[in-house]
């Protein structure tokens, strides 16, 4: 997205020359081609309008957090940022009970569960997808290739629910087996279903990028003298960077907002640890989970709207962060180049 | 032919007549434990009594007998008992002399994996099971092993009567694992050698149905033991009235007494009355 427009940028033409004075059927050519061109940005800015509509929707659900005097009262943002007393006689935590009889609503679990699992989603994935994406683009013969790519795309292609199912049932089982995890469905299991999930994303991403590395720099490099992955990893590679790190913000979005995989596999037990190898329940799964019967208006409907913001803001920030970062390294590439 | 006219006509009379009257509608509201039940009662006897329209929604039991006292629904369904008080002002204000009927019986069973040693635990041993207090089979008189949990999702009307018959109105442990459904949780307990899950009755390979200690006996989740109520975890589920019942109540209700009402509330999953 953000690095294609880079490169048309960079692309861009020098400005038209004058025009000459201009015969009536060209000049209906051009009024055709004016339509055309506002056509095409009318349909542009209704994908910018919905998702403003969007966010709108979501954050006016979740305005009453902070309207609403009974919803301050039981989510206050100190409860859903700060430990707090659970029970009489025990050291104060973060507890996500919201159905009960003193609603408990710290996000802090939440967030570490969502951690947990794209941590390891994104541990497994991105170097399976870099790699696999190096290998088809520098060193797989055509053939192979040919057979390698839409394999891996076609794994894109498999619904989510059929992903989570056999990371519940199969990779589970299997998982505690070797590693002796103490409960069935946790972190590891989950983040490694999520990464069947990226793979083919940053994969995919990843190959093109690579692919559109000028063949001069290939050439260039291995006339120095380099071996091929020489020239793969220290020419090809860092030539494509902003391609793979968009690959990683595209997958990372996929990791984080992915519901149905978490939802089975995770085991939605909110524990507040650093272990992998406990339940998890992520944002995600914990609004899928609880929307279904929540009273509509109640604070803890507005508490999932909220964590709806929630998950919207850490993607967004993220592709900013990412944006200005590949800036940055297409900034290096052109001053290196020239 | 004949006959199709003359059904047709008849028919069209029942269906024209109340409307006319603007009777035959009973309103049912309350517990949303008991909303899927009624549902399938309400659906069984409108196809026995076309005239008739029972209108089900849920909201809680203490919105259905709130909405009991305001005159706004015929039938109150609750997964509780009417409190005193709520008697006493029903009484007051609407000059009403409320009645309760039995109508089903709700009981939960808990699971462990069949490996597992235990066949019995008392109420209050399964209480600090799910509170996080006891995290070892050993505590128990089980296997030096830890105890992994299995809950359901909060929306769950299961999960609410956990809540408060086992624990007594206070949390689960957050170690709990929510799964969606009786279905789920069986088929978790059956993979984990050291889980606990609970749910309605399930007939699955790999678990066992954990009885009830009570005194020095032992309950079974049987449909006998919690018909009569010796099996601690069940409870009634009510049907109140303001009222004696009369009319189109009486006619539902007596309906979802009868066998084939009670038929309805074992497919639902839950346990008949008579």
């Amino acid at each position: 997205m953000f690095d294609r427009q880079a490169v048309m940028q960079e692309q861009d033409l020098a400005p038209p020359e004058a025009l000459p004075m201009l015969s009536p059927e060209a000049r209906r050519r051009q009024l055709k081609e004016k339509l055309i061109a506002w056509g095409v940005t009318a349909v542009a800015f209704t994908g910018i309008a919905a998702l403003v509509l969007i966010l709108v929707f979501v954050a006016k659900e979740a305005l009453s957090l902070v309207t609403d005097a009974a919803a301050r009262e039981e989510a206050s943002f100190s409860k859903m940022f700060l430990p707090q007393l659970v029970r009489k006689g025990k050291p104060l935590a973060y507890v996500w009970q919201p159905v009960s009889g003193v609603p408990k609503v710290s996000m802090i679990p939440l967030f570490i569960g969502t951690l947990k699992t794209t941590a390891v989603s994104m541990l497994v994935a991105v170097p399976l997808g870099i790699f696999g994406a190096l290998f088809a683009a520098e060193f797989a013969p055509r053939r192979l290739r040919e057979v390698l790519k839409p394999t891996i795309e076609l794994l894109a292609g498999i619904p989510s629910v059929v992903l989570g199912f056999f990371a519940l049932m199969v990779m589970a089982t299997f998982l505690q087996e070797t590693f002796g995890f103490t409960s069935r469905l946790n972190a590891v299991v989950a983040g490694l279903g999520l990464a069947l999930a990226i793979v083919p994303v940053i994969f995919t991403v990843t190959e093109d990028a690579l692919t559109a590395v000028p063949r001069s720099y290939r050439e260039a490099s291995l006339a120095l003298g380099a071996t091929p992955w020489e020239t793969a990893w220290k020419v090809v590679l860092p030539a494509a960077a902003p391609g793979i790190l968009a690959a990683c913000v595209l997958g990372f979005g996929r990791a984080i907002g992915e519901t149905m995989i978490v939802l089975m596999a995770s085991g939605n037990a909110a524990i507040t640890s650093a272990n992998l190898g406990d339940s998890v329940r992520s944002l995600s799964a914990t609004i899928a989970a609880e929307m279904g019967e929540v009273v509509v208006g109640s604070p803890h409907y507005a508490l999932l709207f909220f964590i709806g913001v929630e998950l919207f803001l850490f993607t967004f920030v993220l592709n900013m962060l990412a944006g200005i970062w590949t800036k940055k390294v297409i900034q290096r590439l052109k001053g290196g180049a020239g | 032919m004949k006959k199709t006219l003359l059904s047709s006509l008849v028919a069209l009379g029942l269906t024209v007549l109340p409307l006319a009257a603007q009777a035959g509608t009973v309103t049912v509201k309350g517990s949303d434990t008991m909303v899927i039940l009624v549902q399938r009662w309400a659906e069984a006897f409108m196809k026995k009594n076309p005239s008739m329209k029972i209108q089900v929604t849920g909201g809680g039991s203490g919105t259905g007998l709130a909405a009991l006292q305001n005159g706004t629904t015929d039938i109150a369904m609750s997964s509780r008992e009417m409190k005193k008080a709520e008697e006493d002002k029903l009484k007051a204000t609407a000059k009403a002399e409320p009645t309760g009927i039995a109508v089903a019986r709700d009981g939960v069973t808990f699971y462990v994996n069949e490996s597992n040693t235990l066949d019995a635990l008392t109420v209050e041993q399964l209480k600090d099971i799910y509170l996080g207090d006891t995290t070892s089979w050993k505590a128990v008189g089980g296997a030096d092993a830890p105890i992994v949990l299995y809950s359901r999702e909060n929306s769950s009307g299961t999960y609410v009567f956990v809540k408060e018959t086992v624990l007594a109105g206070e949390d689960f442990a957050s170690a709990a694992q929510t799964l969606p459904g009786t279905a789920a949780v069986v088929n978790a307990v059956a993979k984990e050698k050291n889980g606990i899950g609970y749910g309605g009755a399930a007939f699955a390979k790999g678990i066992k149905e954990l009885k009830v200690k009570k005194g020095n006996e032992a309950f079974a989740p049987s449909a006998q033991n919690v018909k009569s109520g010796k099996y601690p975890l069940s409870r009634d589920l009510f049907f109140y009235l303001r009222n004696k019942p009369a009319g189109d109540v009486k006619a539902f209700i007596d309906f979802a007494l009868s066998a084939e009402g009670q038929a309805i509330v074992t497919q639902v999953g839950y346990f008949p009355v008579k």
